[in-house]
């Protein structure tokens, strides 16, 4: 049988101090293989510590986090970057790519960590990373040469050139504007299409259309659960978009989930 | 090995990206390095320079000077004049020595062609020539019967011919030492100068009769010098000087010796110490700014990781463990020092040769003290760069990523 990408059970997190803060309370989620989730909330609601819980960067006080089937509460600091390295992609709302530095160097920033020598080829699968996002072309670049959709499809390329059992978007376009959005959630939804399994974090209910499920959080629990119903492709809207039909036409209508 | 490849690689790429931070702080490891190695070989130079100097004095020297009378372990004041033209001549005897010479040294005033110059007057007997190993240039030197006669003959060094004669040739010339006017017969052959044991072509040599009987006015000798036949007879001769010297001075069994024989070793051993010591002292004065130095790779390390937090983040959340943060920043402040350490290693050799050149001095850089130097400024990048190192690994990933 295999195990789900995600599975949390009870999953808590309490930050320590004069006032301790409930950031979460005991969150129960499954993710399946090639499931393209979305993790919503307004600020405060612990979506972003669910979400440095997920990628195995914040270690949660109960509960329990299988990844990949391997338990990961409990985890020395070492252990959770093995897993980080070997199991997981992140892709940053402010890119967080190494400034100049070219793009091909970026992508092959995590296989420079790769301890278990999974990938054979770093250089030739970076290369084939940039070529899947579209910039098989600007390999040399570095950051300030690269517009900032550009810059978000050569941080999705080093989430992906792990080969990882997870990509891990936090507010990917939050700092996009609204076709360059449209265009890396076409990319996210070809990479669901053949076989990623995605998660992300928005509080964009446009953004969360795209997906194929929605997860809300409030106050550190899950309140709703759900797929999206008429999901959006977002290749027909950046077709419409190129045949000058206005963007107003194009945009979903906002609908709180 | 690849992965060190790659650690170079970064750590080269990201010293470059602040050229001139990188080479301000290597600075101060390139002065620090620069600085001990001018120094120690200075130091060495200075040394090596004494012992040929000591070495030129002469072959199995052996000088027998005497000693300050001591009552009840309180040294007094005036040196007890113990040494007699008859012990000298006593020592004549000893068939372990070559040569004896007496020996009345005085600082004079010497005059002729009506220049002036102050120099080392020394009384002496024919042989002392050869004990001190000095060549005649030109002349001759002044005869026994001249010693027994006080005569006013002197032999000059070149030094002394330069300052009253010029290129005039001395021989036969009038030369006033003191208040007794006396002749040129000799000119000594140069001997090379040197800055520590001084010049020994500065020199005045007389018949000793006309220096203790005529000038000085002294009743005793100075010292006596004497050279061993041989190296093998040094410890014979030495004894037997010793046995020699107490039985005509009357010592009994318990008193110690009123006169002190010292070898050239004695002298060189001595000299090393002295210049062992100097050298130590200067390397330690070099050797602060080598740590002002360290401090200063430290310092920018630690601004390195606050401003390179983010990145730190970055490279921690694609999967580096803090053992690699940890590697990479210590490479950085190793790869640092030792480039200015190999930097400080180019401008103190070249300082070095300016400096001994300027001096005098002969040139001596040990590997040593290069494979040193090299040495200490890598394990400054050690020391110095494991603090800020360690502080980066145990950055929060979290707290990282965020960090503007």
């Amino acid at each position: 049988m295999i195990p789900p990408v995600i599975r949390t059970e009870a999953l808590e997190r309490v930050y320590p101090g004069a006032e301790p803060v409930h950031a979460l309370r005991g969150v129960d989620l499954e993710v399946d293989r090639g499931e393209f989730v979305s993790v919503m909330g307004s600020s405060g609601s612990g979506k972003s510590t669910f979400m440095n819980t997920l990628g195995c960067l914040d270690t949660p006080t109960a509960g329990e986090y299988w990844l990949d089937g391997v338990a990961v509460s409990g985890l020395s600091r070492d252990d959770l970057a093995d897993l980080r390295s070997e199991k997981l992609g992140f892709v940053f709302q402010g890119f967080n790519l190494l400034s100049r530095t070219s793009a091909l160097d970026n992508v092959m920033l995590p296989l420079l960590y790769d301890r278990k020598g999974r990938i054979a080829e770093p250089e030739a699968r970076a290369r084939e990373a940039l070529d899947r996002v579209g910039l098989g072309n600007r390999l040399d670049h570095v950051p300030s040469q690269l517009s900032g959709g550009q810059q978000q499809r050569v941080a999705i390329a080093r989430a992906l050139v792990n080969d990882p059992a997870l990509i891990l978007a936090d507010e990917p376009t939050g700092n996009l504007d609204t076709r360059t959005t449209i265009e890396v959630m076409a990319l996210f939804q070809e990479l669901n299409r053949e076989g990623a399994t995605i998660v992300l974090v928005t509080h964009e209910p446009e953004v969360a259309g795209y997906t194929s499920r929605v997860v809300e959080l409030r106050d550190g629990l899950v309140v709703h659960d759900a797929p999206v119903e008429d999901r959006r492709d977002a290749a027909d809207d950046l077709a419409a978009l190129r045949g000058n039909t206005g963007l107003a036409a194009v945009l979903p209508e906002p609908t709180r989930p | 090995m690849k992965k060190w490849i790659s650690l170079l690689k970064a750590a080269t790429q990201s010293l470059l990206k602040n050229r001139l931070r990188s080479l301000l702080t290597a600075l101060g490891i390139i002065i620090g390095v620069g600085a001990v190695i001018v120094m120690v070989s200075i130091g060495q130079g200075v040394s090596a320079d004494i012992n040929g100097q000591i070495s030129a004095m002469g072959a199995n020297l052996l000088t027998v000077s005497p000693v300050r009378a001591q009552t009840g372990g309180v040294s007094q004041s005036t040196t007890r004049n113990t040494l007699r033209p008859e012990d000298a001549e006593a020592l004549r005897e000893i068939p372990e020595l070559a040569a004896v010479s007496e020996v009345s040294q005085s600082q004079q005033q010497v005059v002729a062609n009506g220049k002036n110059w102050s120099t080392t007057v020394y009384g002496v007997a024919p042989e002392y020539l050869e004990i001190r190993d000095y060549e005649l240039a030109s002349g001759r030197v002044f005869t026994d019967e001249e010693v027994r006669g006080r005569a006013k003959v002197v032999v000059v060094g070149q030094t002394v011919v330069d300052k009253l004669f010029g290129d005039e040739s001395p021989i036969g010339q009038p030369i006033r030492i003191g208040s007794v006017p006396a002749t040129v017969i000799g000119v000594l052959d140069e001997k090379g100068s040197g800055g520590f044991g001084g010049d020994q072509d500065d020199v005045v040599l007389a018949p000793w009769t006309t220096v203790l009987y005529r000038l000085s006015g002294e009743r005793s000798l100075g010292s006596i010098s004497t050279s061993a036949t041989g190296d093998g007879a040094m410890t014979v001769a030495e004894a037997r000087i010793q046995s020699t010297l107490r039985i005509r001075h009357g010592l009994t069994a318990t008193e110690a010796d009123d006169f002190e024989i010292r070898n050239q070793e004695d002298i060189i051993e001595t000299a090393n110490q002295l210049s062992a010591t100097l050298t130590l002292f200067l390397g330690a004065i070099a050797g602060v700014s080598l740590l002002v130095g360290g401090i200063g790779i430290m310092n920018i390390m630690l601004v390195s990781v606050t401003e390179r937090t983010r990145e730190i983040g970055i490279r921690l959340s694609v999967g580096a463990r803090g053992s690699d943060v940890l590697e990479q920043f210590l490479v950085e402040a190793i790869l640092l020092s030792l480039i200015g350490g190999l930097i400080g290693i180019g401008l103190g050799v070249g300082l070095t040769v300016v400096v001994t050149d300027a001096m005098g001095l002969p040139l001596v850089i040990t590997p040593a003290i290069l494979g040193l130097s090299a040495g200490v400024a890598g394990a400054i990048g050690v020391f110095f760069g494991y603090y800020p190192a360690r502080k980066a690994a145990a950055l929060d990933p979290i707290q990282a990523l965020r960090y503007e």
